[in-house]
C-alpha cells in the first residue's frame, strides 16, 4: 500500500450536551496532517464522544469540524472516508477474513481484480498474509485486532480513528501491537486519532497527546513535555505517579517547609502552587551526599518490593508524604532503609516542578 | 436398569430421583397433544359420523374433501391469505423491530406496546372492530381484507422474534459498516440482516401460520368466495357433523407441524464447532 495523502483536522468550539452534562465543552483542537494524536482521559471524560464526532456518529450541538478545507460536521459517517477501529473489533462474523477486508472496497466499486490484490496487500501489512479464507471465529484476539485494522486501512483513508483498540488484549500482546501500530502509521502516513485511557500506551505511541477531562482539553503536548511539565495537578496525577508537596512563595522562587528550592524553570502564573515529585526522580542519599540537590529529610513508612523497582513511602519532617522509587539492583536493595528508619531524599533542580494548584 | 442410578445433572441428582419429573413432563405433553391427535384416527373412519375409535377404516373423507369444489376454493383462499400475510407482516415487523431497537426515540416503548396489542386484546374484539371498519371500507369478504387483518395479528409475532434476535446482535458492526462507507440501509442489508436471517425466516413461517390457523377474525371478515378453510370448517361443524372435517384437520395438523419443524430446524443457526 502506498502512503496516503494525509489530511489535517480542525475542531472548532465543538460542544455536545446530554441533558445537563457537558460531554464536550467548547473544544478547540488542531490535529496536524499525518500526526499520531492521542485523546487520553478517564472514562466519562468526553474522549470517546469527541472521536464519535470525528467519525460522524455524534452530531455536536454546535461547533465546526474541518477535514482539510472541508466542513464535515453535517456529513454522515459513510461519506467521511475515515477508517475506524472499534474497541470490540466488530468484525462481521458471517464473512471470511477476506470478506471483511474487502467490504469497504466493494462499497467503493473497486474492480474485482483489484479487490483481491488490495485485500492481500492489507493482510500482508498486518502480518496476516494467507489468512483470507479463515472464518472469524477461528482467529485469536490479536488476529481479530489485525483484521479490524486491515479493514480500516485497506481503502487508504486519509484519516484513521481508533477507539481503545488494544484494551481487550493481554499485556504482552498489547505492548507489541503498540509498537506495530506506530510503525504502520509511520509507513502509511495517515492522520491518526487514537483514544485510550492508558497513559503508558499514549506516551509510547503518540506524537502529541491531548489530555481530556470533563469535556475539555486539559493539556495538548508532546509525551515528554506532558510528563515533565504537566499543566496542572489533574494531568500530573493522570500521567505517571506523583507526590505533591505544599510550597510557599518566597522572593525569587518557592520554598517547602522553610527551605528555598532550587528550581530550573519557574512558573509564570500567580496563585497557589504545588511541588510535583515523580517517585523515580527522587534519589536515596547516604550521609554527606546531595550536593546541588533539593534535600528532603524524613522517616520511612513503608518499603514495597515491586520486582523491577522498590517503592518507598516516607513522611517528611514537614508532615508531607512522598513516594520514591529506586531501581531494584542488588546494591540498592542492600542500601534501602527499613520502615521506621530515617531517610534523606534528593531532587535535582531540573526535576523540581512547580505546578499551579488548579 | 443402570441409567437410573446415573447422575442426570452436574449436581449428581440421579435419573431415579428425577422419575417423578419425567412422569409429569409426559403427562403434560399428553394433555397438550392428545386432544389434537384424536382427530387423526377419526379421519380414517368409514362411518357417516365422527366416531372414536372408528369401527371401520377408509379414505373416503379425504376423497370427499379433495373432490369438493367448495373445500378446494376455501383451501386456496387460506393458502393465498397466509402467503400474502407472510409477505406483508415479515418485512413490516422486521423493520419495526429494527427501528424501535436501533433508535432511542422517547416513545419507542409505547410504540412497541401499541404494536403488540393485537395479540393481547381478545381476538373477538379485534374481529368485531375490524368488521365494522371493513363494512365502511367495503373490505368485508375480500382477500385484501383478510390479509390486512391477519397481518395485524402477525406483525406482533414478527416484531417480538426479530427484536429478541437483535438484542443478541452486536450493533457496533453496523457502525463499522457505516464508517467503512455503507449507508444505513446498506449496513442493515449487508451486515445485520444476514446475521438475523434465521429469526426472520422463523418469524415468516409463524406469520404464515398465524393466518393459516386463524378462525375468529376470519369468521367476521371472510365469506362467500373468499371463505377461509377455517371459516368453512366452522360452518360445516355447525351445520352437519361430517368426518370430512377430521380429514381436513388432519391435513392442517400435518401442514402446521411440518412448517413449525421447518422453523425449528431452519431457525437454528448452524452450531459452530
Amino acid at each position: 500500500m502506498a502512503r496516503a495523502a494525509a489530511l489535517p483536522i480542525a475542531i472548532r468550539q465543538v460542544t455536545k450536551t446530554y441533558g445537563r452534562v457537558h460531554a464536550l465543552d467548547h473544544v478547540d483542537l488542531d490535529i496536524r496532517s499525518g500526526e499520531f494524536l492521542t485523546l487520553l482521559g478517564p472514562s466519562g471524560s468526553g474522549k470517546t464522544t469527541l472521536l464519535m464526532v470525528l467519525a460522524g456518529f455524534t452530531r455536536p450541538d454546535h461547533g465546526s469540524l474541518l477535514f482539510g478545507e472541508e466542513e464535515v460536521v453535517r456529513r454522515p459517517p459513510h461519506k467521511r472516508d475515515v477508517g475506524m477501529v472499534f474497541q470490540n473489533y466488530a468484525l462481521f462474523p458471517h464473512m471470511s477474513v477476506a470478506g471483511n477486508v474487502a467490504f469497504p472496497l466493494k462499497l467503493r466499486g473497486v474492480p474485482r481484480a483489484d479487490v483481491g490484490r488490495r485485500v492481500e496487500a492489507a493482510l500482508e501489512l498486518v502480518q496476516l498474509g494467507g489468512y483470507g479464507e479463515r472464518r472469524i471465529d477461528q482467529l485469536s484476539g490479536g488476529q481479530r485486532q489485525r483484521v479490524a485494522l486491515a479493514r480500516a486501512i485497506v481503502f487508504e483513508p486519509r484519516i484513521l480513528l481508533m477507539d481503545e483498540p488494544l484494551s481487550a488484549l493481554d499485556k504482552q500482546l498489547r505492548e507489541r501491537m503498540q509498537i506495530e501500530l506506530r510503525r504502520l502509521h509511520d509507513r502509511l502516513g495517515m492522520t491518526t486519532v487514537y483514544v485510550t485511557h492508558d497513559q503508558r500506551e499514549a506516551l509510547t505511541m503518540s506524537d502529541r497527546i491531548a489530555v481530556i477531562n470533563g469535556g475539555g482539553i486539559m493539556q495538548l503536548d508532546q509525551p515528554q513535555r506532558l510528563y515533565e511539565q504537566p499543566a496542572n495537578r489533574f494531568v500530573a496525577e493522570f500521567i505517571g505517579e506523583s507526590s505533591f508537596l505544599p510550597v510557599e512563595r518566597v522572593p525569587g522562587g518557592f520554598a517547602h517547609a522553610g527551605r528555598v528550592l532550587a528550581i530550573q524553570s519557574l512558573p509564570a502564573a500567580a496563585g497557589r502552587h504545588l511541588l510535583m515529585i515523580r517517585p523515580e526522580r527522587l534519589q536515596l542519599l547516604g550521609a554527606g551526599m546531595g550536593e546541588g540537590l533539593n534535600l528532603f529529610d524524613g522517616t520511612v513508612e513503608e518499603v514495597v518490593y515491586q520486582g523491577d523497582s522498590i517503592l518507598l513511602q516516607a513522611v517528611l519532617a514537614s508532615g508531607a508524604r512522598v513516594a520514591a522509587r529506586a531501581p531494584a539492583t542488588a546494591g540498592a536493595m542492600a542500601a534501602v532503609p527499613r520502615a521506621g528508619e530515617a531517610v534523606r531524599l534528593g531532587l535535582g533542580p531540573a526535576d523540581t516542578v512547580i505546578l499551579a494548584d488548579a | 436398569m443402570g441409567w437410573l442410578g446415573r447422575p442426570a445433572t452436574e449436581t449428581q441428582i440421579t435419573h431415579r430421583a428425577r422419575l417423578w419429573l419425567y412422569a409429569v413432563a409426559v403427562l403434560v405433553m399428553a394433555f397438550l397433544v392428545l386432544p389434537t391427535l384424536i382427530v387423526i384416527p377419526m379421519s380414517f373412519s368409514a362411518s357417516q359420523y365422527l366416531e372414536f375409535p372408528p369401527r371401520e377404516w377408509s379414505l373416503r373423507w379425504y376423497r370427499s374433501y379433495l373432490a369438493s369444489p367448495e373445500w378446494m376454493q376455501a383451501t386456496a383462499t387460506s393458502l393465498k391469505a397466509a402467503f400474502l400475510t407472510m409477505l406483508v407482516a415479515t418485512p413490516l415487523g422486521t423493520l419495526a423491530a429494527y427501528g424501535l431497537f436501533a433508535s432511542r426515540i422517547r416513545f419507542g416503548r409505547f410504540a412497541f406496546a401499541l404494536l403488540v396489542t393485537p395479540i393481547i386484546v381478545p381476538v373477538i374484539l379485534v374481529g368485531i372492530g375490524v368488521f365494522y371498519a371493513y363494512v365502511k371500507l367495503k373490505l368485508v369478504n375480500t382477500l385484501a381484507g383478510i390479509v390486512l387483518a391477519h397481518s395485524m395479528l402477525a406483525v406482533p409475532i414478527v416484531l417480538m422474534i426479530v427484536t429478541s434476535a437483535l438484542k443478541s446482535h452486536d450493533m457496533s458492526q453496523e457502525m463499522v459498516a457505516r464508517s467503512l462507507g455503507a449507508s444505513r440501509p446498506r449496513a442493515f442489508l449487508l451486515v445485520t440482516l444476514p446475521q438475523i436471517r434465521f429469526s426472520v425466516a422463523t418469524s415468516a413461517v409463524l406469520a404464515f401460520l398465524t393466518s393459516f390457523d386463524e378462525v375468529i377474525v376470519a369468521l367476521f371478515v371472510s365469506g362467500g368466495n373468499n371463505s377461509t378453510l377455517t371459516r368453512s370448517m366452522f360452518n360445516a361443524l355447525r351445520d352437519q357433523i361430517d368426518p370430512t372435517i377430521a380429514a381436513i384437520s388432519t391435513i392442517m395438523i400435518l401442514v402446521t407441524s411440518l412448517l413449525l419443524a421447518l422453523a425449528q430446524t431452519v431457525g437454528q443457526p448452524r452450531k459452530r464447532e
